[in-house]
């Protein structure tokens, strides 16, 4: 295929992700619509594998829909569709270009969504978390749909200094790490909108639990984003830390989830003060992303984004 | 020590005395809350460095601040916010962080180095108690073969087997707390033992690493002139291609590079090295950089009495990024018998439009110069500094002849007779030049290491959880207990898998010994 088919099948493929996405939402929610209703107390199994499980009693409670699990399947078939989809998308951007598909801000947007869709999708075959499916499902639609319709560039090769294998390195790191970092935005966001006691809404204890298990993980993926950036820096513009907005955003957001670790791990904060500061960190994430870019600049002025 | 503690104790209620605000403000100092503080402080404190201009970045940006709000930015300069990362201020934050962690590091390194020598306390009486806890087949002697196999701890008493595994997540965090000290440190000595210097070579040019060739140069505090690296080199060529028309695109540059003759030591052979964005050149431990490219048109001037009074290249700075189109500067003070002064505009690509001309391409297909001529007085002797980009500073400069938004533009060969018999401007060829960055940091390989350590450090201070097992026997079998000192995770899924393959481990046995 020529670079000029493939990237408009990339373009539809990205569409397609987008509205296989919202599918996916929408069976999910459904579920959780009609399903079971959750409370706090009671043991799931991600919480603690190895103990008795405790059954507490339900509180009184409608009757859940018989169907309502299928809607769930069906989210989480479309929700693999999408992300097919969105490899795609991905991949054929590519192949168009003929570089890592990561070039620019729409290019690392659709690539970051990816990420949390795959962590997700990875989380889900080992762990009971189809709760945030709907919630991570909408986060990817609106993202690529922001992606596609504010941050869209013509598929095309880099200025030199992006011309790089630091890119493999480097940017790589940075969408695995926001990927995760995603997947644990959407449950503590969804940790602080439910209150105690049942609901319809995934229990707290299961949201900070996963919030907790993805930024871990990703915690020193990000480290490893920080540092290869530096010596990417170190290689491109004579010095490995310059305090430039980019890299002092970077450093903010580091020391914001070092601080959520540190209260967790040694103030023993939990709960909500936890899920907040992780909160603040994400934000700061999502503001080097889109508010360093756009407004900001500074020597990664690299997002392209068209005026 | 146990002396100044009890008196410290002694005479607080009458006031701590001097050692004991000591002792109390170094406690506070290194509590995990303070740290956890000034943790956020310091990302608070890096915010502005991000709002404003920075010196250190972008001093045209800060220049520029300063002349358009004067009274706000000197308010802002008061405070440091141009220099944000030179600040006392942000030092002040840095160097507590930095007392705080040396002061948590030390005392938990000390009790970490006692704690791996010790031996796994005994088992707790009722193992039932604890959250995890199983009752299998198996005996003592299998339960402790398996646990020593599979490198935990161990220790036996008087019917049970105590084991502990996991000491690597506390050796981790220290070493990642250990690298940060250290990361610390190398920053700090690159910035005294380094240096740092900007120069802009035109085409056929040289340099040699000095100080006096340096357009701009900032070196550490420790750094004496007869330390530069004593490397020259010269510029041959320049290249750059860009992405053609018919494309949204078009005029980003595709590839750059510089060819440079160099010279490690005066006297030492010549190399030649293909200079790009990503690919420093480097000699003996300093590094130089390819940072910016640009155009120097060439010209040849004659005074109004005839004798040629200029002779070369002019370096334009770039407008435009996306055409190149370039603004020069051009002094004649040599001119006579009155000095000279040009502005002029430099299109690489030029079209008409209109009555004006335009540049639409960043390659030199096309090249011509607009040209607004002007004599007086240079005033060069002042002794003020002046930029050589500028003509903003010189009153006594007046126009010659007819000031129009856009004269005609010399293409390359032409020349221009200036009015009132001042002479005559030749545009004789077009030269590239780049803007090259030199930086000796001695710090930035201890940096990269104590980084890979703090990552590896991470990894086992995140992924490892240190946990205890002790096996007691009972009537017909034993009784398993766990315990982790870190909630969370899956502990209750590792033992369940433990006290599985003990039991499978005493019924191998016992099919070994018939
Ligand atoms: C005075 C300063 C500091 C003190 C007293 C301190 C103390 C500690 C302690 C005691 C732990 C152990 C947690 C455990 O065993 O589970 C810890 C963990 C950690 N610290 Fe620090 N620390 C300091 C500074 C920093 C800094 C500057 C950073 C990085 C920005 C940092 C990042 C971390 C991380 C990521 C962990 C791992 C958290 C976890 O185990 O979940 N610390 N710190």
């Amino acid at each position: 295929m020529s670079p000029d088919r493939l990237a408009t099948l990339s373009d539809q493929l990205v569409l397609a992700a987008i509205l296989l996405y919202l599918a996916a939402m929408v069976g999910y929610a459904l579920e959780l619509a009609f399903g079971r209703v959750t409370e706090t107390v009671r043991e799931r199994k991600l919480v603690s594998v190895g103990g008795p499980a405790e059954e507490v009693p339900e509180a009184a409670a409608p009757e859940p829909a018989s169907w309502a699990p299928k809607a769930g399947l069906a989210g989480t078939v479309a929700l693999w569709l999408g992300w097919a989809a969105n490899v795609g998308g991905t991949l054929t951007r590519g192949l168009a270009v003929d570089r890592w598909p990561w070039g620019n801000m729409y290019e690392f947007v659709v690539a970051m969504l990816l990420a949390a869709v795959t962590v997700f999708l990875f989380l889900q075959v080992r762990y009971p978390v189809r709760f945030l499916g709907a919630f991570v499902a909408v986060v990817a639609a609106i993202g690529l749909g922001f992606a596609v319709r504010v941050l869209y560039t013509q598929a095309g090769p880099v200025v030199p200094a992006l011309d790089s294998y630091w890119v493999a390195i480097h940017v790589s790191a940075a969408i695995a790490a926001s990927g995760l970092f995603i997947v644990g935005g959407v449950a503590a966001a969804l940790f602080l909108v439910r209150k105690e006691g049942p609901s319809r809404l995934p229990a707290r204890a299961d949201l900070e639990r996963v919030a907790h298990r993805v930024i871990v993980i990703a915690f020193p993926i990000w480290t490893f984003a920080v540092i290869s950036g530096a010596l990417w820096a170190d290689k491109a513009w004579g010095r490995y830390w310059g305090w430039d907005p980019k890299e002092v955003w970077a450093f903010i957001t580091w020391v914001a989830y070092a601080a959520y670790l540190h209260a967790r791990a040694t103030a023993g904060w939990k709960g909500k003060a936890a899920m907040i500061v992780s909160l603040i960190a994400f934000a700061c994430l999502m503001f080097n992303l889109v508010g360093v870019n756009i407004f900001i600049g500074g020597m990664h002025s690299y997002a392209d984004v068209s005026k | 020590m146990t002396l100044t503690e009890e008196k410290t104790t002694q005479e607080r209620p009458k006031g701590l005395g001097p050692i004991g605000w000591l002792r109390w403000g170094w406690r506070v100092l290194t509590s995990m809350r303070t740290a956890l503080i000034l943790l956020f402080l310091l990302a608070l404190a890096s915010v502005p460095g991000s709002l404003f201009p920075q010196r250190g970045v972008d001093p045209g940006a800060v220049a520029r601040y300063l002349t358009d709000d004067p009274v706000k930015a000197e308010w802002l300069d008061r405070f440091w916010l141009f220099d944000v990362f030179k600040a006392p201020w942000f030092a002040a934050i840095y160097l507590l962080l930095f007392l705080s962690l040396v002061g948590c590091v030390l005392p938990r390194l000390a009790v970490h180095l006692k704690e791996i020598r010790r031996t796994p306390p005994p088992a707790p009486r009722n193992l039932a108690r604890l959250p995890h806890h199983a009752d299998i087949e198996g005996d003592l002697a299998s339960a402790e073969a398996y646990l020593r196999s599979k490198r935990w701890r161990v220790a036996t008493g008087e019917g049970w087997v105590s084991a502990e595994k996991g000491h690597l997540r506390e050796t981790g965090n220290l070493l990642f707390h250990v690298a940060l000290l250290v990361l610390l440190v190398a920053v700090g000595a690159g910035g005294l033992f380094g240096y740092r210097g900007n120069v802009l070579v035109v085409e056929g040019d040289g340099f040699s690493n000095t100080v006096a060739a340096y357009d701009r140069y900032l070196p550490g505090s420790q750094v004496s002139p007869e330390d530069l690296q004593p490397f020259s080199f010269t510029l041959k060529d320049f290249q750059a291609t860009y992405v053609g028309p018919g494309h949204e695109k078009q005029g980003q540059p595709l590839d750059y590079f510089a060819k440079l003759a160099v010279q490690d030591a005066p006297g030492a052979p010549e190399r030649e090295v293909e200079l790009r964005v990503n690919e420093p050149l480097e000699a003996d431990g300093a590094l130089t950089y390819l940072i910016g490219h640009g155009y120097a048109p060439t010209f040849r001037i004659t005074g109004g009495d005839g004798k040629v009074a200029f002779e070369g290249p002019v370096p334009c700075l770039v407008n435009n990024t996306a055409t190149f189109e370039s603004e020069c500067v051009i002094k004649v003070p040599d001119a006579a018998p009155d000095q000279l002064a040009f502005l002029g505009r430099f299109l690489p690509s030029t079209v008409p439009n209109g009555e004006e001309w335009l540049s639409i391409f960043p390659g030199a297909a096309n090249p011509t110069v607009q040209i607004w001529p002007f004599k007086g007085d240079l005033g060069l002797d002042a002794g003020t500094p002046q930029s050589v980009y500028d003509l903003g500073a010189h009153q006594n400069l007046k126009p010659l002849g007819q000031m129009t938004a856009s004269p005609k533009p010399m293409a390359v060969g032409e020349a221009i007779d200036l009015p009132e018999g001042a002479g005559k401007i030749e545009f004789t060829g077009v030269k590239e030049w780049i803007t090259l960055q030199t930086t000796y940091d001695p710090g930035r390989f201890p940096a990269l290491l104590a980084s890979g350590a703090a990552i590896l450090g991470l990894l086992l201070s995140l992924q490892i959880r240190r946990r205890r097992v002790w096996v007691r026997l009972r009537d017909g079998g034993v009784t398993v207990g766990g315990l982790t000192r870190t909630e969370g995770g899956d502990f209750g899924e590792e033992f369940a898998e433990l006290t599985k393959a003990l039991e499978q481990h005493a019924r191998a046995e016992v099919k070994d010994v018939p």
